[in-house]
């Protein structure tokens, strides 16, 4: 097998394959605070997501229906697990340090240094760094954040173009 | 040009500078002709020599030079003239792609002479460029837009056609010629046939279609067709509508500009004859070069050839695709081009595609412009491999070799 496809294992790592074929937060919320859509018209990935909230603000919890790549299945459902219990101050600075790391890779630094308790958020997306190789594919992976960002913002729908 | 022929096809693979690239430290196999296809010498040649040695302004200067650039120009008209059996060169107007030829008869034809009340017939395999103009036509006009159905097979249900049509308020059927995505092609002769029958007037997007077929507008007795250059095999930036010249004549123009009058004042102007009516503002001149290189090229080659070549490929690419464990191939029509769209179990349409790209294989995968049609068929994507005349039947065994890796890392 070639060198080339197998690099394909830095983007498609078993947790991704394991996320992106059995999601654990799939499916609505039986009551949520807030919702939107998200979607990708140049590929035709579509998310829909549900965002309920603790009683001190933070998120509790995140549901969403998914209909995309494996990439963005598994980053939503990724997505999910480290949002949970953040403030939407945290989830807004976790965005933009996933986004970098989408983007540039996972050693790459941006503008904000995250603090401890958002680094070991972070480490858990981890796995989805490898898309910075793969320029098509980023907004497959932050195609979710864009949603949950929308949802947090009371927008109904956002497009990761 | 014969497949088992390995010399000529390396003859022939050979007019295609690109073909030599590498992609990932591999060949490239490019199966993406549909989306755009990969330009022959020839066309690359005729375009720089066009800049090196006769290019100005077309239709504007007295000087030597306009009047070479002018005469290239011109005579790409009578290649396409020639390419479609027109019987008059001045129904030949070059547009950007197919996408504003179609927009110019939506415009054109449909706010200058389709009447409110009356409505446009359509089929559920469209690209989107050919369903958004007649929405948009809708919305500003009040003429109907109405939808034919296929059938599972992917073929155009006939009969829900013709009843589409029973009322006699369909002014225009604006159909493919051959489906993107499902390698349909039309029976387009039936279609027309049809269509007049209850008055209605046909438009043909041959974006796909004249890329595998002669086509006779004469024969198909049609009254617009519309395709594009990049697809042939020429440089992007310009396309052909091809329109009945009495049609031509009644409409208003598309877009205003230079060359498309005869004379303005402030408080009006008037229009030039067909078919600069519709070729407002400078047009693709250097473009014209090319599609008249790329016209030539397929001409010398022979519609003949290149429709046997591709079939041998394409009941090749379906014999080995259906023997892959989970690979569902969409779209079964009898009469097809070389268009194969594919869904592979347990895999997304762009995981699959970014596996096979990381084997050098380019093939497109997505809704491929034609969401409505993803709908009928239950699907969000599909995988889609297409061919052209530089296609071999080795490229499609490493498209199925591909994709046994692919399935294998999904398993």
């Amino acid at each position: 097998m070639s060198e080339s496809f197998e690099t394909l294992r830095d983007l498609y790592q078993d947790v991704i394959l394991d996320h992106g074929r059995h999601p654990r937060h799939a499916g609505r919320l039986a009551a949520f605070d807030a919702a939107a859509k998200g979607d990708n018209p140049m590929c035709g990935d579509r998310i829909q997501l549900w965002l309920k909230y603790a009683p001190d603000g933070r998120v509790e919890n995140t549901g969403f229906e998914a209909r995309g790549c494996a990439i963005s299945v598994a980053s939503a459902d990724l997505m999910a697990e480290v949002v949970a219990g953040a403030s939407v101050e945290e989830v807004r600075a976790l965005f933009s340090a996933f986004r970098d790391m989408a983007k540039h890779g996972a050693d790459a630094r941006g503008t904000s240094e995250p603090n401890a308790a958002l680094a070991e958020r972070l480490e858990r997306l981890r796995p989805l760094a490898g898309v910075h190789e793969f320029p098509s594919r980023v907004k497959c992976a932050t195609l979710p954040w864009h949603a949950l960002i929308a949802a947090i913002e009371g927008t109904q729908e956002t497009s990761s173009e | 040009m014969n497949a088992h022929d390995a010399s000529a096809m390396a003859r022939l693979r050979a007019d295609f500078p690109i073909l030599t690239q590498r992609v990932y430290g591999r060949d490239l196999v490019y199966l993406d002709s549909a989306a755009s296809a990969q330009k022959p010498r020839s066309v690359i040649e005729a375009m720089r020599a066009t800049m090196e040695t006769q290019y100005a302004n077309v239709h504007r200067g007295l000087h030597w030079m306009s009047e070479r650039a002018t005469d290239a120009y011109e005579a790409t008209r009578d290649d396409v003239a020639r390419l479609l059996n027109a019987p008059d060169r001045a129904e030949i107007v070059f547009t950007r792609n197919s996408t504003e030829a179609i927009n110019l008869v939506a415009h054109s034809y449909g706010r200058g002479v389709l009447r409110p009340g009356q409505a446009v017939l359509i089929s559920e395999m469209e690209h989107h460029s050919n369903i958004v103009p007649w929405q948009m036509l809708r919305d500003a006009h009040g003429v109907g837009l109405r939808v034919a159905p296929v059938t599972d097979a992917g073929e155009l249900d006939l009969a829900a056609f013709e009843a589409l049509l029973a009322d006699g308020r369909v002014g225009l059927v604006a159909i493919t010629h051959m489906s993107n995505v499902l390698g349909t092609v039309t029976p387009a002769e039936r279609l027309v046939r049809i269509a007049h029958a209850h008055g209605a007037k046909v438009l043909l997007d041959g974006s796909q279609a004249i890329v595998h077929r002669r086509v006779d507008v004469q024969a198909l007795d049609v009254d617009f067709y519309a395709f594009t250059g990049h697809k042939l095999y020429g440089p992007t930036g310009i396309g052909v509508l091809w329109g009945r010249r009495a049609l031509l004549d009644t409409m208003p123009p598309f877009l205003g500009g230079g060359d498309m009058i005869s004379s303005v004042t402030f408080e009006r102007s008037s229009w030039a004859q067909v078919p600069h009516k519709f070729e407002a503002g400078t047009p693709a001149i250097i473009e014209a070069a090319g599609l008249s290189a790329a016209i030539r090229y397929v001409e010398a080659i022979g519609y003949d050839a290149i429709g046997a070549h591709e079939a041998r490929l394409t009941d090749h690419a379906l014999a080995r695709l259906a023997a892959i464990e989970g690979v569902d191939i969409v779209g079964h029509a009898q009469d097809r081009g070389g268009v194969v769209s594919f869904t592979l179990a347990n895999a997304h349409a762009h995981d699959v595609a970014t596996l096979l790209d990381r084997q050098g294989i380019a093939v497109r995968a997505g809704h491929h412009c034609a969401e409505p049609l993803m709908r009928r068929f239950g699907l969000d994507s599909t995988a889609r491999a297409s061919f052209g005349l530089y296609t071999t039947e080795a490229e499609i065994d490493a498209l199925a070799a591909g994709l046994e890796r692919v399935r294998e890392f999904f398993a």
